[in-house]
């Protein structure tokens, strides 16, 4: 397999593009496998390639139901940023953003990271205080953030909306420089292209159907191309977590599914150069523009429970609400398309990366929201779980049983109802 | 938009209403130990396919109802009251 580098790219530019290798093997699967990861989500993608990378690990399969980056990978709005405030969610997300910023060079492949600042709009005096808590803690803890007053932001930002006339009127601008947003397809065929090469089998149209368990162990996955057997086995499923847990006969999660969606406009000439996030009252949007040009947006879950990878309308009024209301400019500009995604809600907004009560099998999900910027450090993470069999001291607590300890990890304080963490 | 057939204000759109959550939790009872209640608070069936729902009528009646719902489909097969003798209790003859 080539290394793509400046010279390749200029050498197949003069031979027709015709010498390109594959990205990645379409391999039959083996028999069995020491290390069994079931979603090729971009979590998945991950763990494997950080368990060949740093644990030595060899002999890794990758089973997808799909195609890679049909899943949520592709059905996001590729925002990366480290602004968390809790212990163990801090620590966590810091170290995903590190990770993405040496990721390109590590993967040898362009995930297109920019680091256009991350700018939380904010709209009174407390919500100032609050954000200043927020990001010095954050500071403190070595990542960056800075709070904004009015004449900074309408100098970064010019388009917003600034009328003191308007429902909630901005006062200033919670900003992390660092965050930003990267190519969310890059990013699952990097991650596949690079465990690929470390040995690791991608296969694809690999549906579990089932599960054997003995002794207190998983044994082998059954799917629609044979049982595979495996010596550890993660489950990193988002959105079916509770199904493939069910499967293996291990009862209820604190998980939910939930939809969310994401729209894109028709491609513009650049007007944003920065992420853009409103949240006030009921308000919930977020914004950036794609190298395309194409304006990616979206809001606040469909607040109901479901399965279906398909948005309702009063959510699409709602953000488009939201968008004419902080950018009035886009008022004109044509939605291209929209999509939605199931999300695991968790019951405190916070992941699970964790040993389940079968020895040989981890668990990775609950990722709500946040699933895009958190891939690097979940696989990383969960890797690490599945290699040493003990969870990393940042994950500590991103156990199924912290809720039993009172130590809920609820970055947001909205209590046990999942279509809350936001 | 899904169409919900509200007992008391008949069939209205779904923006109307608040959904609530799983509605076949059972809690225990008050002294009931720590195990059980995390259990009812934290813990989700999370069925992919019909289960049983709560909704609250929050811009009409203001009524709490139990759906059954299609989680995939989205198909509403029943609605009913989730407190039935409610309509009676306040003086109303439905």
């Amino acid at each position: 397999m080539t290394r793509y580098s400046a010279w390749s790219v200029f050498w197949n530019g003069l031979t027709g593009q015709k010498n390109w290798d594959r990205a990645w093997r379409d391999p039959e699967p083996k028999k069995e496998y020491d290390v069994i990861i079931v979603g090729g989500g971009l979590h998945g993608l991950a763990t494997a390639y950080y368990l060949a990378k740093n644990h030595g690990q060899k002999n890794i399969a990758i089973l997808e139901k799909g195609w890679l980056g049909g899943g949520n990978a592709g059905r996001n709005t590729t925002i990366v940023r480290s602004n968390y405030f809790m212990k163990g969610n801090r620590e966590f997300y810091e170290h995903s953003l590190k990770l993405w910023e040496g990721l390109s060079h590590d993967l040898n492949y362009n995930v297109m990271f920019s680091q256009r600042a991350h700018i939380s709009l904010l709209h009174s005096p407390g919500a100032r205080d609050g954000a200043a808590r927020r990001y010095n803690t954050m500071r403190l803890h070595g990542s960056d953030g800075e709070i904004w007053g009015l004449d900074k932001l309408k100098k970064e930002v010019p388009h917003l909306n600034y009328s003191p006339n308007s429902r909630f009127p901005i006062i200033g601008a919670a900003v992390q420089r660092r965050a930003g947003t990267a190519r969310h397809d890059a990013v699952a065929w990097g991650y596949a292209r690079a465990a690929d090469q470390l040995g690791v089998d991608i296969i694809q149209q690999c549906e579990v159907t089932g599960t054997t368990t003995k002794n207190g162990k998983m044994v082998s996955v059954e799917t629609n191309r044979g049982t595979i057997k495996g010596k550890k086995i993660g489950f990193a499923v988002a959105g079916n977590t509770s199904r493939v847990w069910q499967m293996a006969g291990l009862g209820k999660l604190p998980i939910e599914t939930h939809k969310l969606q994401a729209f894109v406009s028709e491609p513009l000439k650049p007007l944003l150069d920065q992420v853009v996030v409103f949240g006030v009252g009921g308000a919930h949007f977020y914004i950036s523009q794609s190298d395309k040009g194409g304006m990616v947006f979206g809001g606040d879950l469909d607040w109901y429970k479901s399965y279906a990878q398909r948005g309702n309308l009063p959510i699409v009024q709602d953000v488009a609400e939201c968008a004419t209301s902080i950018l009035p400019c886009l008022g004109r500009v044509r939605l291209l398309r929209h999509w939605s995604g199931v999300m695991d809600m968790s019951m405190d907004g916070t992941p699970f990366i964790c040993k389940t009560p079968l020895d040989n099998l981890y668990l990775n999900a609950g990722w709500n929201y946040g699933g895009f910027k958190a891939s690097p450090a979940s696989g990383w993470y969960f890797a690490d779980l599945i290699a040493n069999d003990r969870p990393h001291e940042h994950i500590a607590n991103h156990d199924l049983k912290r809720f039993e300890r009172g130590y809920n990890i609820d970055e947001r304080g909205a209590g046990p109802d999942p279509k809350l963490h936001g | 938009m899904l169409r919900i057939q509200c007992p008391f204000c008949g069939e209205r759109d779904h923006s109307e209403f608040t959904y609530g959550g799983d509605g076949s939790i059972e809690y225990p009872a008050l002294d009931a130990s720590l195990e059980d209640w995390t259990e009812a608070v934290f813990m989700r069936e999370n069925i992919r396919g019909s289960q049983l729902e709560t909704w609250q009528h929050t811009s009409g009646c203001r009524s709490w109802l139990l759906v059954e719902r299609d989680t995939m489909t989205h198909e509403i097969h029943s609605v009913k009251l989730s407190h039935p003798d409610m309509g009676k209790a306040t003086g109303g003859n439905r």
